[in-house]
């Protein structure tokens, strides 16, 4: 069978984007969301590398598209910055007291109470705290 | 045509970010600056586009596909509008409550130095995405606005508002990286990203359908459409007042204005009547349960937040109004579109005037529960004066914005034929009427004990609100001149 | 010329309201200057349309909203008849209100809100389509909310809710109502009527059903009636508002623009619907006076008073022929005057001597006299015996019927006499035939509290004596059917 060059690479692409989405949906640890969203993007980018080098074969332009390659190369600094951003949240939300996932996700895994984290500057923190509980937990309070 | 005010309207948000960076603790006068000279630029721009039609530039000269091109048209212009006017309030509203002696922060520390940067990167990728044509533009600048944004939410620090932010940057990102496939997808298949020229191939191609999807669920994402929609009350709850305000007025609608573009400028024939129907039917949803659920919320900002949850499932109505049907029946369908672009507009100044209240509130009393606000008429009587003009906005009553929404809604709907949707909007708006009496009401009540302690605040803060207010219902008495530069449906 | 009038009119209501908003508590003599000088400003103004249209000359603002979708402003014998009712109440009952808060607290808000709802019911009189009509009468339920709601309390804050129950769902009923004919028939003005000709019997109906949802809130129509005794709580000047000039009028005006100029009588008797209509107005009018027998507080007697007596005026739209029109145009005038009269006694009666049962009225007449005059010259005119006002809308409303066919409108007539007489005489009797428990004069100062009970009830009269001159009310109500109804 005489497959096509770029098949292999948008088929894993593929695979990634599933694998990645599915991470991203099912897991509730932080850090592996984080993780499947990077998987996700770079299935995307695989994808998006494998259908320029099928526009080349199509078309007349020579070895390679060049537009999907500068978006690959943008998509990538985008992705960065938001792993950036995603990661440096994650770390001061454990320092402030969260835990490995986010509240109300998972039952076990929650935030681990400390009692003067808190007191924020801002009065509405208790209420704000209380309101959301409420909010979250429904009809069991 | 000379293009400044559309360069200059791009170009001074991200000027005046980076600027702010560098000055440090005296952003805020930067950020003032910035947002003053962009609020001109954007209404010259207007001005420009009203009396002479379409402004357009290629970046560098480079024409699509290779190239970029910015298109300043009527909506385009009318959102661009509408946005410096809410950055710029809320600018100066922040002045004091960043900064000022009110503030609940250290004045040196950390937000007191990224809020305005972070507040003008966000208007800076609002800008863009409202001129862009091209798809990946449109990406970057969803990125960068949804960046932005989840920032903002977390920048007070404290557990549950990281929480919430990162709850909305998961959100976001899944959103972002569905648009993405959508657009390779498209590329693939078309060889070009420029809506332009995107116009009339969609459905082509059998990707086509999936790339549709696609998207569109990464942009209903970003646009809390039910049942997408639980990141937002929480983090626009948790975030400062200043920045909810810009947050449940302008971003979700950044999304939503690609989604329009999207579905309309590059008419996607192929959609079939199902997509299109059940955008509809789970804007229908989202309608009664924000409303539902913000008729059960202890806090103010909490109403308020799920109030957007109910308003935005309005403007997915103009998907089974409209899609699909342009051929078949105009006049429906461009009461549909310009419904739908009121109901955007007029929902945006009035939520940012209510969570600029819902500040002064906030800083007055101290707190936002509902059941200790008894008093507060006497302490702050322009802010809720300006709260109850904006609440008949969002209940769509006479004379505002929303109520030329709800008109032109209910008339696309007996245009279509299909008044199912109208009875969703007339009953949407009975229950705003509920869940915006209710804190209204639990405000003007006189106090059961003594009069509780509120704090003074200057009439000038409390004018801040009352304008985006009054300019909801100016949009409702002066409806003429927006809905020309609407146009009819793209 | 035949632009400004009508706006200026609107500006007369609306800047002093605006304006007032802006002036502290304590600024009493420029806020009551201000008010009253709209007030008379308007009338003077009123007169001076009535005069030009006499001579012939027309009125009429249009103002562009959406493509397509304008508000309309007109100015015709029927707006004349209700601007000049309420212009005139209006200026009484600002001197009243005056004179009874005196050194209340939050009088700038206060006025503030009577302005905007009186600008509201302006614009319901000058409206000169369905649409403009909606959107004045959204704006006078926004204006009446902080009013009903003004002082503050429980009982206040509760009346208000179910104030807004009411309201919000018969407003979404009467935008569906508009909305629908208007995508079946075009944009509809009053002036012309809509041509209906084409429409399905049965749609007709329904839009005709939620009409009379819609406006048969405000109007007080049973059952929808219940949020006007709750209303009681609003201090006395929002009362007699609401219920002499505001709100129930603007119902009862609704239903006669939707009746004989939306739809025209004709079609409505075709389709079946006037007789229904008028065995409602029926049905209200004898509940609203059973009700009244059994309440002890006055003002809630009162109040279903008024949601029986409003429903003469919908009686006079829903039979076909111009007697019953006719007095039921004229009743819109009658019972305002009387029923404002009595809601200003009941006001003094509360504020001066702190009476607001039935049974504190023992003896009050030598006591108060001037208070008791007047609050028995309305009561008789409510009962409707010869000469006053309510006996004059009787007669006419009375060969109506028989016009229509519908003889048995005489014996709700006749019915509901007996009923209002039941439920007034009492009260004078106690006024005037029973001994004091006390001998104190509570003052019935400053002039300015009593002079309006005493116009309006002087008013009461003169229109039923006087109601064969050629400028009393009923003169003017046969002028406005023979203009614009028969053709």
């Amino acid at each position: 069978m005489n497959l096509p060059i770029w098949m292999p690479y948008a088929l894993c692409g593929a695979g990634l984007v599933g694998l990645g989405l599915y991470g991203l949906l099912a897991r509730p640890q932080l850090l592996r969301r984080i993780l499947a969203f990077n998987i996700m993007g770079a299935g995307i980018f695989l994808l998006f590398g494998a259908l320029a080098r099928r526009g080349a074969v199509v078309g007349a332009i020579v070895d390679a598209d060049p537009v999907p390659q500068a978006m690959i190369i943008t998509g990538i600094v985008v992705a960065i910055s938001a792993t950036a951003l995603a990661l440096g949240l994650i770390v001061a939300h454990a320092r402030a007291g969260g835990g490995e996932g986010l509240p109300g996700d998972t039952p076990g895994v929650g935030e681990r109470d400390e009692p003067g984290a808190d007191e924020a500057a801002d009065d509405s923190g208790s209420a704000d705290r209380d309101g959301r509980r409420d909010e979250r937990e429904g009809t069991r309070r | 045509m000379s293009p400044v005010p559309l360069v200059l309207v791009l170009t001074l948000p991200l000027i005046g970010a980076l600027a702010a960076v560098a000055v440090g603790r005296h952003g805020g006068r930067v950020a003032t600056a910035a947002a003053l000279a962009t609020l001109g630029a954007a209404l010259w721009l207007a001005v420009r586009v009203a009396a002479h039609g379409t402004v357009s530039v290629t970046v560098g000269d480079w024409t699509p596909p290779l190239g970029i091109r910015l298109n300043a048209d009527g909506p385009a212009v009318l959102f661009l509008a509408v946005t410096a006017v809410i950055m710029a309030a809320v600018v100066l509203y922040a002045r004091r409550s960043i900064t000022g002696p009110k503030a609940g922060v250290d004045r040196g520390g950390p937000m007191a130095h990224t809020f305005w940067a972070l507040l003008l990167l966000l208007w800076g990728a609002l800008n863009v995405i409202f001129v862009s044509r091209d798809l990946f533009n449109l990406y970057v600048g969803l990125e960068l606005a949804s960046l932005a944004a989840v920032a903002l939410v977390g920048i007070e620090g404290r557990r549950e508002t990281l929480a919430a932010a990162l709850r909305y940057l998961l959100f976001a990102l899944t959103g972002s990286l569905l648009f993405l496939l959508g657009a390779a997808l498209l590329y693939s298949a078309h060889g070009t990203l420029d809506l332009g020229l995107l116009a009339g191939q969609l459905g082509r191609h059998p990707s086509d359908l999936l790339a549709l999807a696609a998207m569109t669920a990464g942009l209903a994402a970003k646009t809390a459409l039910f049942p997408f929609h639980v990141w937002l009350p929480p983090a626009h709850a948790g975030a400062p007042p200043a920045a909810s305000a810009v947050l449940s007025a302008l971003v979700p609608k950044a999304s939503l204005y690609i989604l329009l573009r999207l579905w309309f400028d590059a008419a996607p024939d192929g959609a079939g009547t199902i997509g299109p129907q059940l955008l509809g039917a789970l804007g229908a949803a989202a309608v009664l349960h924000g409303s539902l659920m913000a008729l059960r919320q202890q806090r103010l900002k909490l109403v308020i937040a799920y109030s957007t949850v109910a308003q935005l499932g309005y403007l997915f109505l103009i998907f089974p109004l409209a899609a699909a049907t342009a051929a078949i029946d105009p006049a429906g369908a461009d009461a549909a579109w310009r419904g739908t672009l009121f109901q955007a507009l007029s929902h945006a100044l009035a939520k940012a005037a209510m969570f600029l209240c819902a500040g002064l509130i906030i800083e007055a009393a101290g707190h936002d529960r509902l059941d200790r606000l008894a008093g507060t008429a006497r302490a702050l009587p322009i802010t809720l004066f300006a709260f109850g003009l904006a609440a008949i906005s969002l209940m769509g009553l006479p004379p505002s914005g929303g109520f030329v929404a709800k008109l032109l809604l209910i008339d696309a709907a007996f245009e279509r034929g299909a008044a199912a949707w109208a009875l969703v909007v007339l009953i949407g708006g009975l229950l705003a009427a509920a869940y915006l009496f209710r804190p209204l009401a639990a405000a003007w009540r006189s106090p059961d004990g003594d009069d509780p302690d509120f704090a003074p605040v200057a009439r000038r803060r409390q004018a801040l609100p009352m304008a985006l207010a009054l300019a909801a219902l100016g949009l409702g008495l002066f409806s003429d001149g927006p809905a020309g530069l609407m146009g009819g449906l793209p | 010329m035949s632009q400004w009038l009508p706006l200026l009119i609107l500006a007369t209501s609306l800047v002093p309201a605006l304006v007032t908003f802006f002036l502290d508590q304590d600024q009493h003599r420029l806020r009551n200057t201000l008010n009253l000088g709209g007030a008379l400003f308007k009338l003077g103004l009123v007169v001076y349309l009535l005069i030009e249209v006499a001579r012939g000359s027309f009125h009429e603002v249009r103002f562009d909203l959406l493509p397509g979708q304008f508000l309309l402003l007109r100015v015709d014998a029927l707006a004349l008849l209700f601007l000049t009712l309420s212009a005139l109440l209006w200026l009484l009952t600002t001197i009243y209100a005056i004179a009874y808060f005196h050194r209340k607290p939050n009088l700038s808000r206060f006025f503030g809100f009577f302005g905007l709802c009186v600008f509201a019911t302006t614009g319901i009189a000058l409206s000169g389509s369905l649409l403009t009509f909606f959107v004045f009468y959204e704006l006078l339920t926004l204006s009446t909310w902080p009013l009903v709601v003004h002082k503050q309390n429980p009982e206040s804050m509760a009346a208000g809710r179910t104030y807004l129950r009411y309201a919000m769902p018969s407003s979404a009923a009467l935008l569906l109502a508009i909305l629908w004919l208007q995508h079946l028939a075009g944009p509809i003005e009053f002036t012309g009527g809509a041509d209906l000709s084409g429409l399905g019997s049965d749609t007709l109906r329904v839009i005709f059903v939620l009409f009379v949802v819609g406006l048969g809130m405000k109007a007080a129509v049973v059952p929808l009636h219940g949020w006007l005794p709750a209303a009681m709580a609003a201090p006395a000047p929002v009362s007699a508002l609401l219920h002499a000039v505001a709100v129930v009028k603007a119902g009862a005006f609704g239903f006669v623009r939707v009746i004989h100029d939306v739809f025209g009588i004709d079609l409505v008797t075709t389709l079946g619907l006037g007789l229904p209509l008028a065995v409602l107005a029926s049905v209200t009018i004898i509940y609203g006076s059973l009700k009244a027998l059994g309440q002890q507080g006055i003002k809630r007697r009162l109040a279903y008073s008024t949601v029986s007596q409003v429903s003469y005026i919908l009686l006079g739209a829903a039979l076909a022929g111009p007697f019953a029109l006719i007095g039921g145009l004229a009743h819109l005038v009658h019972q305002g005057l009387m029923k404002i009269t009595l809601f200003f006694c009941a006001g003094i009666y509360d504020e001066r001597a702190g009476i607001r049962r039935i049974d504190e009225l023992d003896g009050i007449g030598a006591r108060m006299p001037w208070t008791s005059v007047c609050f028995s010259l309305g009561a008789l005119g409510m009962i409707g015996l010869p000469p006053m006002a309510g006996f004059v809308t009787k007669i006419y409303l009375g060969i109506g019927g028989l016009e229509a066919g519908a003889p048995w409108v005489i014996g709700v007539l006749a019915a509901s006499t007996l009923l209002n007489a039941a439920y007034f005489l009492p009260l004078l009797y106690r006024i005037w035939f029973v001994e004091s428990p006390s001998r104190s004069r509570p003052g019935e100062r400053p002039l300015g509290i009593v002079a309006p009970a005493v116009l309006t009830g002087l008013a009461a009269i003169a229109v039923g004596l006087f109601a064969g001159a050629a400028v009393s009310p009923l003169a003017w109500a046969s002028l406005i059917v023979e203009r614009t109804y028969s053709p």
